[in-house]
């Protein structure tokens, strides 16, 4: 029982930023424009986040939860800032969302490490993690599954899943989401109805920088306290998590979850008894998540349902 | 002849205004953050490989450009069939691995021989590595972005696996051990004296000009672009577009495996650490086939301009300038490149405004 809530502690360890940033590619594609820069623009959000509260905690300054919010609001900022180039390339120049994508991903982490070495001398930036919550006030003594979601955890578990409802509320249930959703599909409809398919691109690619910068930030925070330019390939297998839950937040959160199992497992298998027992080699449970996450592609693929003109440029001439 | 070379001239206009803008934002940057070595700093970026002497800097830029080379070929080769090799780090670390493996281990095979049997069986295991890819995007529908991360995430651990129990690990060092042959330089350490030249960038060349004849003079070629333009209609049009796909991919793959097998068996010795770290070639490949518009020659110029810069930023580090400054400005040419609609109208905007003037004139 122990390995149980173990297990799914650490769990939302590896799926909340994933769901995070699965739903920020979501924001961007689902208006139409390609977003590869997931990973580019979490190392940002992480980057002006983490040098926050480092400059904080060796200065004197916030400490606590207004530093964490402060934090996260920076990173939130940060992301959107950076997404601005995305969208201004795919949006007002037609660019080429892959290239603009692909600049985006290369830039960041040479501009974190000149920055860093500029800022504090040095590119790893280090800050004190006090952000760990032995058990949630009333709800974590709720027995089963106040151990299991209610104790050791990090704030950034239920805000992902305020996200996460938030999110569909507005892709499904607001005007906003409508228009959003139809300037992926069509945008040439979209424009037809007096919609600007222009301003709505825009809100996407800017939320879903908002999100991925922040979801660089609560990668982050749980699972180092040094930032070294990286987040381990996340903004890549959000994309993953995003194509694999078909742009649509229930099956994203389901693909999230998946993917953050199996990837707890092979992360944890020699800290529960029952898989440490098995006498499997490392590199097995290493690959489990990405070749079961292939293996059910391959079951569950029917046509994609990807949005119909993501990364076509909106041309209002074209017909 | 004089069209052609008018032509090719306008379609490298946009990235050549790229670059030209990606080096005024550098120097903006070096100005601004340390004023004082902003001018040296600069020459040093400009001089690239000659702060080393001519022929062991461009010996040295002809070395780092081979890898990228390899992965930008195999990148700009799926591109034409609109698929999005991200998997090629993935392809090249299988190659790597192979190739180096077969060089330490396969020492029946009279050395003289034995790197090339290394480098054609890496290349296989790059193509075998990427038709999966191939396949399930054919037959599936299966999205090869997806697939391919989740392949170079495989790829990263099992190399890491196969180096430490596949007879192959330097412990101390946590690379591979030394291998057993090496490509043979060809005569070219003889021309770039005191560099780290080998014979992987004549091979690599040699893969440039053979997927420019297949994309621009064989069937196949046609067949592959007509899927990358339109799969439905080239299917329509009787092309086998499932075969196009996965062939496509299959020589991509090869070619960044080969890259991989390149890399590691040049004169250097270079070994694969362990480390789990998706390789950067794969990434660095998709940067070079977008600068070089995914044309075989532009791939070329893009690789060996990439690390041109490379060098440059070398040199710099001897001022105090960290090297990122010079991944940064790839990244600033990159994006600029993307907005080059922006360029086209400028320039078209400049031509009407020219033969106006020339029409007021006469």
């Amino acid at each position: 029982m122990n390995d149980l809530y173990f297990l799914i502690q650490q769990m939302m360890l590896f799926s909340v930023p994933l769901l995070v940033v699965a739903i920020a590619g979501m924001f961007s594609e689902r208006s139409g424009v390609v977003n590869i820069a997931l990973e580019g623009i979490m190392i940002m959000g992480a980057f002006s986040g983490t040098l926050f509260m480092h400059l904080n905690q060796t200065n004197g300054g916030l400490s606590g939860y207004p530093l964490l919010f402060a934090s996260m609001a920076i990173a939130t900022v940060t992301g959107m800032v950076y997404a601005l180039f995305h969208a201004f390339a795919s949006i007002e120049m037609s660019a080429d969302q892959t290239i603009s994508g692909t600049a985006l991903n290369l830039f960041a982490p040479a501009f974190v490490i000149f920055s860093a070495r500029s800022v504090i001398g040095i590119q790893q930036v280090n800050f004190q993690n006090t952000f760990l919550i032995q058990s949630v006030p009333l709800l974590g003594d709720i027995p089963i599954i106040g151990r299991m979601f209610f104790q050791n955890a990090y704030l950034s578990t239920y805000l992902g899943f305020l996200i996460l409802i938030i999110a569909s509320f507005v892709l499904y249930k607001t005007p906003f989401g409508l228009r959003l959703r139809s300037a992926g599909e069509n945008p040439q409809a979209t424009d037809a109805a007096g919609i600007s398919v222009r301003k709505i691109r825009y809100a996407g690619v800017l939320i879903s920088g908002a999100l991925a910068g922040l979801g660089g930030l609560i990668y982050i925070i749980p699972v180092t306290v040094t930032f070294n330019a990286d987040v381990a390939g996340y903004g890549f297998l959000a994309i993953a998590v995003l194509i694999f839950g078909q742009w649509k937040p229930s099956r994203i959160l389901t693909s999230a979850l998946f993917f953050g199992l199996l990837k707890t497992i092979s992360a944890s298998y020699s800290g529960i008894q029952f898989f440490f027992n098995l006498n499997i080699p490392q590199v097995i449970y290493q690959v489990i998540p990405y070749v079961a996450t292939l293996i059910v592609l391959v079951i569950s693929s029917k046509k994609s349902q990807g949005p119909k003109a993501l990364g076509e440029p909106f041309d209002k001439g074209k017909r | 002849m004089k069209n052609k070379l008018k032509s090719g001239y306008q379609a490298a206009l946009p990235s050549l205004i790229s670059i030209l803008v990606g080096l005024v934002i550098a120097v903006v940057i070096l100005i601004a953050t340390n004023p004082a070595n902003a001018l040296d700093g600069f020459f040093r970026m400009i001089k690239g490989p000659f702060n080393y002497g001519a022929a062991r800097g461009l010996g040295n830029m002809l070395f780092y450009a081979t890898p990228i080379l390899m992965t930008g070929l195999s990148v700009a080769f799926a591109f034409k069939t609109g698929l999005f090799n991200i998997g090629a780090s993935g392809q090249f670390m299988i190659g790597s691995l192979v190739s180096v493996y077969i060089a330490i281990k396969w020492t029946f095979i009279p050395t003289s021989v034995l790197w090339l049997v290394a480098l054609l069986l890496g290349a296989l295991a790059g193509a075998l590595w990427a038709a999966v890819v191939g396949i399930l995007k054919a037959w599936r529908n299966v999205n090869e972005v997806i697939t391919s991360i989740m392949m170079n995430y495989i790829a990263m651990y099992l190399v890491m696996h196969v180096i430490r129990f596949g007879g192959i690990y330097n412990q101390a060092r946590n690379e591979t051990m030394k291998v057993a042959s090496q490509i043979p330089t060809f005569g070219l350490d003889k021309i770039f004296v005191r560099s780290f030249i080998d014979g992987g960038i004549l091979i690599a060349l040699i893969c440039a000009v053979i997927i420019y004849v297949v994309l621009e003079k064989t069937t196949f070629g046609y067949e592959l672009k007509a899927v990358g333009l339109n799969r439905d209609a080239a299917k329509y049009a009787g092309v086998n577009e499932k075969r196009a796909i996965v062939t496509s991919m299959i020589i991509a793959g090869a070619l960044a495996g080969l890259g991989g097998g390149l890399t590691y068996l040049a004169g250097t010795s270079k070994s694969i650490n362990v480390a789990a770290v998706i390789a950067s070639e794969g990434f660095d490949g998709i940067a070079v086939a977008l600068l070089g518009m995914s044309h075989p020659f532009g791939v070329v110029f893009s690789a060996f301009f990439i690390s041109y810069l490379k060098l440059g930023g070398q040199a710099m580090q001897v001022i105090g300038y960290v090297p990122e400054i010079v991944e940064m400005m790839i990244g600033i040419i990159l994006y600029v490149s993307a907005l080059s609609l922006l360029f086209r109208r400028i320039i078209t905007k400049f031509k009407e405004r020219r033969l106006k003037k020339v029409g007021e004139e006469s």
